[in-house]
């Protein structure tokens, strides 16, 4: 570094690559000296004039405001505040047209002039020296300055380098052809930039001030080197005329040789630069005190005849510099902000002059003609000998064109200054900047567009985590908790029957949940269920079969749970009822309620086991069932020896009509789809209802034939029991069918259920719902049967008996069954009359348990409440005629 | 009011391509000139021939490519090429070997890659190896320099040969080529080619009457004319020095190690340099910036890759003249060229 400092000083001048000579016109305006424009009417101040943050703003519309009073806060390491460039009164805080290419409206306060151009207090620190260097940095933040040379890179953010600072480097190159506010600011102000340099130097400590400019600029040079003169280490570079050399990296590399290495900046590499007019700014900040309220721009173009430099107040808007200068109204159609090379042309006139206008460039269309129309590149390589970062500006065009945004970057697209050389060189008028320009924007975007997308997949990819990780614990809870209850099921024989309930419960939860979900899959999967469960059954008690069938068909698992809790209950109740009044049925019939309510609000579960499970478990208990039918059936030989005959046939002839009781009953759940397709609110509780009424409507048919058959036979009305079971799925069917149905079943298993019941009860059996369903089942025909063996001649009671056992247990079963009993009744009334009549009334009856079986209502109490009422007359009947019999 | 925008930079270079193409037909009036000194107005018909159908055939495929056709036709690129094809051709060559070279080189070589700037290949040169393979004879059919020939050729003679095949006269190409002794005249490199195979060292071929003090007649001239075009453009920073120097310097050291080592069985150096395309092709036909190497060091290895290219088929090859086929198989290899000699980037280090 010592040995270059001393090349430096010797005079050792590098070069950069490229670089071209565009006409440099800097005549036009560099002969007279800065003027001032009158003031304005108003300016247009915008808040954010510098890179960084944006600050927030101190005044509000309608304050007063003096000249240099700070109209923004500047709490942000990064941001410099704005002030007023005149007294006056704050207008509008809008939106205004920007010093933007775009033109896009920025955030922008409104100084309404009052004329007077009062200063605020203002308060120089001429003796800085004695001042801490973070207070005189501050002074310089406070004070508003940003980079005057194009960049507006807030200037007290560059006296704070993270390393020690080598050399100074002055930037008056003003390499951009028209540009000379840089010029005319160092032969008027030359002792004051070197103030402001002393300034820098004081916070910085360099160890060399170079103070660069370009060979045209001889008044300029000789103005600094005048100032400079006596000054140990500040050093006047004359440097050959070639643009860009103005460019920071550029000019370093000119007069040190060193490259800024790409994604860093000159300081670190011992190297600050700063642009004349920001020492200039920095010399008024600390000298003065006056923050940067103003700056030299250059009005100049072949249409401006008074071309020259002027003071004007940051905020100044382009119509009052046109109003005062003298040109061509006519031919102003091209407003260039800046020199010919990097400058942008602005919307309108109302754009105002910022912190980093250097020039207004209005030129006529000789002058700087529009850009003809693009021809083919010819790949001439002009532009890659123009390219002062040593890049391949037709490799960029190629691939920019072609939207290769890979190859582009890969040939270095962000390398580019955008100084424009390539173009200017270029021999078929290619904007290749432009191209270049729009390239990075698209990157740009790309890569923000790809950082949302890539977030967005993250957020994704936890939350499926976590939602597995909640399955997978919730499954886990349900499996322990699921062997809890098999344990305690296992050691308690007392508990047996709350814990079948319960778990019978949470099937049906689940159950209830999975059709709600999925109507059209409980549709699809009704069929196979039922074959499945034939295939299960072909041993099994049919009645079982058959009644697994409806309500596989109609709601697979949510109506098997049903019925398993409602068996379980069953079970209960008839054990109750064998010795207790009909109190207790009411005190039970709550909780059967709640389990309904339950069913309906269950919280959505897995319950893919659940099925399959409940399946095997009411065949393993209509297993156990028949064989302590048989079993018992060989003992109840004596009593009822057509019953014990026929048992074993029995169940192999109900083995046949079966198939068709299936066809039935999908028959009949698929027109009760069919009919709900439209009532796709009412999800799963139409098939439900369905359900119970097909039930409902079965029971009741066979309580009617009960009533016709109890009357010749005892015996006959159990064996009407077990048909039952049949043209409940075949309640679409004809009255005639039902009764070929019954005709052909000829059991007496009832007997043989209730028989089972008591030994099924006593075991200790794992698989408890369904067993104890169908033990429940059973004693609730066995009660039934007594009640008929008691009563011939009223049977109707005997039956509401029985089954008002089931209305007190299970909601939706027992409320069929009080409908079943009401229907019998009926059913035996109008038999007496004629039995045609009987099918309107079932209909009825079906409806109304339907109905209640789902909304509980009041009629659902005052029903039951009547219905108690004939169940305790029938109830001490019935047992009054078994303790007779 | 709102003011018209436009896009940096707003100033250009008044370097347009149509110029850029009129410097390079404007450079090449030496060696034109010079050529129609010694062999004849051949050349002119030659160029009237190509050029016009040069723009015919341009003008054809813009129309049918519905492509903007007074920007393309005027950029003068169509015309460069007919100029460059036409003094490659002998001077006599039947009309229709111009013809359809020319539009072989614009329709197929360049309007079907895209137009201008998309060819692969120099137009000029794929049409010449297309006519050199086609046609050999016709395109071997080079005059001896005027100097040599027994029958005089006005222009109408001239224009008559091209046209018909026969002269005024009724001789035909084939008499007029042959010398006072009745042999038919070559050029240099021809003859020597020939000669060396012939079993004849490199001196007794120098004795034929087509040589003059170790150069080729005519042709010498004719080479210089070029070099001097190729200097303007040069010094007009039309073209870039580097590939003219890396081929010619190739060319010369490889052909200068040769003659040192093998005196008798080879052409000497300034033999090589100044016969046949070497002069024009380096700074006419290896300039075309279309189809040359972009990158400065690209540019090197470019010149570099045909002298060497040149040399091996001159010297081992079955073809007399090489420069067609090496630049074309340069060609090939440019976009490789440029990809690994892309310069350093600033601020990027060493690379």
């Amino acid at each position: 570094m010592e040995s270059l400092l001393e090349k430096i000083k010797a005079g050792v001048l590098w070069d950069f690559p490229g670089g071209v000579h565009p006409p440099q016109r800097k005549k036009l305006s560099n002969q007279t000296e800065i003027s001032l424009l009158p003031l304005a009417e108003h300016y247009w101040v915008p808040v954010k004039q510098h890179i960084g943050a944006v600050n927030h703003i101190l005044v509000a519309s309608g304050d007063k405001v003096k000249k240099g009073q700070a109209l923004t806060a500047f709490n942000d390491k990064m941001s410099v505040p704005v002030h007023a460039p005149t007294s006056g009164t704050i207008g509008k805080i809008e939106p205004h047209v920007s010093a933007h290419p775009s033109g896009i409206p920025a955030l922008s306060i409104q100084i309404i002039a009052d004329g007077l151009d009062e200063w605020c207090e203002i308060s120089p620190k001429i003796h800085f020296r004695t001042l801490p260097k973070s207070d005189v940095i501050g002074f310089i933040q406070a004070a508003g300055v940003a980079g005057l040379g194009g960049a507006a890179f807030p200037t007290h953010v560059k006296q704070t380098p993270n390393q020690p600072c080598e050399i100074l480097l002055i930037n008056g190159v003003e390499c951009e052809p028209y540009i000379t506010s840089d010029d005319r600011v160092m032969r008027e102000h030359a002792d004051e930039v070197i103030h402001g340099i002393e300034v820098l130097a004081y916070i910085l400590e360099p160890k060399l001030v170079v103070i660069a400019i370009e060979d045209n600029k001889p008044e300029a040079i000789n103005a600094m080197e005048a100032a400079c003169a006596g000054k140990a280490n500040f050093v006047v570079r004359v440097l050959p005329t070639k643009y860009p050399a103005g460019g920071e990296k550029q000019i370093i590399q000119v007069i040190t040789n060193m490259e800024v290495p790409k994604g860093k900046i000159s300081a670190d590499i011992g190297v600050v630069s700063q642009n004349v007019g920001t020492v200039y700014a920095i010399y008024k900040a600390i000298y003065l005190g006056e923050p940067l309220i103003d700056r030299v721009v250059t009005v100049t173009g072949e249409n401006i005849e008074t071309a020259g430099n002027y003071r004007l107040p940051i905020g100044t808007p382009i119509a009052h510099v046109l109003n005062h200068v003298k040109h061509d109204n006519q031919h102003n159609e091209r407003v260039i902000m800046g020199g010919p090379m990097m400058g942008f042309t602005v919307l309108n006139k109302q754009v105002p002059v910022t912190k980093i206008t250097n020039c207004l460039l209005i030129p006529t269309q000789q002058e700087l003609p529009d850009a003809p129309p693009e021809q083919a590149c010819i790949r001439c390589g002009e532009c890659a000998d123009a390219c002062p970062a040593s890049l391949l500006p037709q490799q960029l065009y190629w691939h920019s064109k072609a939207k290769e945004h890979d190859k582009a970057q890969a040939y270095n697209l962000f390398d580019c200054i955008e100084c424009g050389a390539c173009a200017f060189v270029c021999p078929s008028d290619i904007p290749l900047v432009q191209y270049y320009r729009q390239t990075k924007a698209e990157i740009r975007e790309a890569n923000e567009e790809k950082i949302k997308a890539e977030k967005a997949k993250e957020r994704f990819e936890t939350r499926n985590a976590r939602l597995e990780r909640d399955k997978q614990e919730r499954l886990d809870k349900h499996k322990r908790s699921a062997e809890l209850r098999k344990q305690s099921l296992n050691t308690d024989q007392s508990a047996q029957d709350k814990i079948a309930a319960a778990m019978a419960r949470a099937k049906a939860k689940k159950a209830q949940k999975n059709s709600t979900n999925d109507i059209t899959k409980t549709d699809q999967n009704a069929e196979p269920n039922t074959l499945e469960n034939t295939t299960l059954e072909n041993s099994a008690v049919e009645k079982n079969a058959v009644e697994s069938n409806i309500s596989q068909s109609n709601s697979p698992i949510k109506n098997k749970a049903q019925e398993a809790i409602a068996r379980a209950k069953a079970k209960r109740e008839a054990k109750l009822n064998n010795n207790a009044s009909t109190e207790e049925q009411n005190t039970t019939a709550p909780p059967s309620h709640k389990v309904e309510s339950d069913l309906d609000h269950s919280p959505n579960e897995p319950v893919e086991a659940d099925p399959i499970k409940s399946k095997a478990q009411a065949a393993i208990a209509r297993a156990k069932a028949k064989r302590e039918a048989k079993l018992k059936n060989a003992d109840a030989t004596a009593t009822n020896s057509q019953k014990a005959s026929a048992s074993d046939s029995a169940s192999q002839k109900e083995a046949e009509p079966k198939p068709e009781n299936q066809r039935a009953a999908t028959l009949t759940h698929d027109s009760t789809i069919d009919s709900n397709n439209d009532e796709i609110a009412s999800t799963v509780s139409p098939i439900k209802l369905k359900a119970q009424a097909a039930i409902a409507r079965a029971k009741a048919k066979k309580a009617a034939k009960l009533a016709e058959e109890s009357k010749p036979a005892a015996h006959s009305s159990a064996e009407s029991d077990k048909t039952t079971l049949e043209p409940k799925t075949a309640a679409d069917q004809t009255d005639e069918q039902v009764d070929e149905h019954l005709q052909t079943s000829t059991t007496n298993e009832p007997t043989e259920i209730s028989e089972a019941m008591y030994q099924t009860e006593l075991e200790i059996d794992p698989i408890k719902s369904k067993a104890q369903a169908a033990i429940a089942r059973a004693k609730a025909k066995r009660q039934q049967k007594m009640a008929e063996q008691a009563s011939v001649t009223q049977p109707e009671n005997a039956k509401a008996e029985a089954n008002i056992q089931f209305d007190a247990e299970a909601k939706s079963r027992a409320k069929a069954a009080i409908e079943r009993a009401k229907a019998r009744r009926d059913q035996a009334n109008q038999l007496a009359h004629g039995g045609e009549t009987g099918s309107s009334s079932i209909t009825n009856t079906t409806t109304a348990s339907s109905l209640d079986s789902e909304s509980g209502n009041s009629e659902d109490e005052n029903a039951n409440q009547v219905k108690a009422a004939k169940v305790k007359a029938a109830l001490a009947k019935a047992k009054a005629k078994r303790q007779k019999s | 009011m709102s003011f018209k925008l436009a896009s940096s930079p707003h100033t250009r270079k008044n370097n347009k391509t149509a110029f850029v193409m009129l410097t390079v037909m404007s450079a090449c009036i030496p060696g034109i000139l010079t050529q129609a000194y010694f062999f004849g107005f051949g050349v002119f018909i030659q160029l009237a021939i190509c050029m016009s159908v040069a723009l015919f055939t341009e003008y054809a495929c813009l129309k049918w490519r519905n492509k903007p056709i007074k920007r393309s036709l005027t950029d003068n690129s169509a015309l460069l090429t007919g100029l460059l094809l036409a003094v490659s051709i002998p001077p006599l060559a039947p009309w229709w070997i111009g013809a359809i070279g020319t539009l072989f080189a614009i329709a197929l070589v360049k309007q079907a890659y895209g137009g201008l700037g998309q060819n692969i290949f120099n137009p000029a040169m794929a049409a010449y190896v297309l006519l050199l393979v086609s046609f050999p004879l016709s395109m071997t059919s080079w005059l001896p320099a005027s100097s040599l020939m027994v029958i005089d050729l006005n222009f109408y003679d001239t224009l008559s040969t091209i046209l018909t095949g026969y002269t005024s006269q009724g001789y035909s190409l084939e008499q007029l080529r042959s010398g006072i002794d009745g042999l038919t005249m070559a050029t240099p490199l021809d003859a020597i080619k020939t000669n060396l195979l012939a079993g004849y060292t490199y001196n007794e071929t120098l004795s034929l009457p087509i040589f003059d003090n170790g150069i080729g007649k005519g042709w010498f001239y004719v080479s210089l004319a070029y070099l001097v075009g190729g200097l303007y453009l040069l010094k007009k920073r039309i073209i870039k020095w580097q590939i003219p120097v890396s081929f010619i310097g190739t060319l010369g050291f490889l052909t200068l190690v040769t003659q040192a080592v093998n005196a008798d069985g080879t052409g000497s150096m300034l033999l090589h340099l100044t016969s046949g395309a070497t002069c024009f092709a380096a700074f006419f036909i290896l300039t075309d910036p279309v189809s040359a190497a972009t990158t400065n060091k690209g540019r090197l290895i470019y010149g570099a890759l045909i002298g060497f290219l040149v040399f091996i088929i001159r010297q081992f090859g079955g073809y007399p003249d090489a420069v067609a086929f090496a630049v074309l198989l340069a060609n090939m290899t440019v976009p490789l060229i440029d990809y690994y000699t892309q310069p350093k980037v600033f601020g990027h280090g060493d690379k």
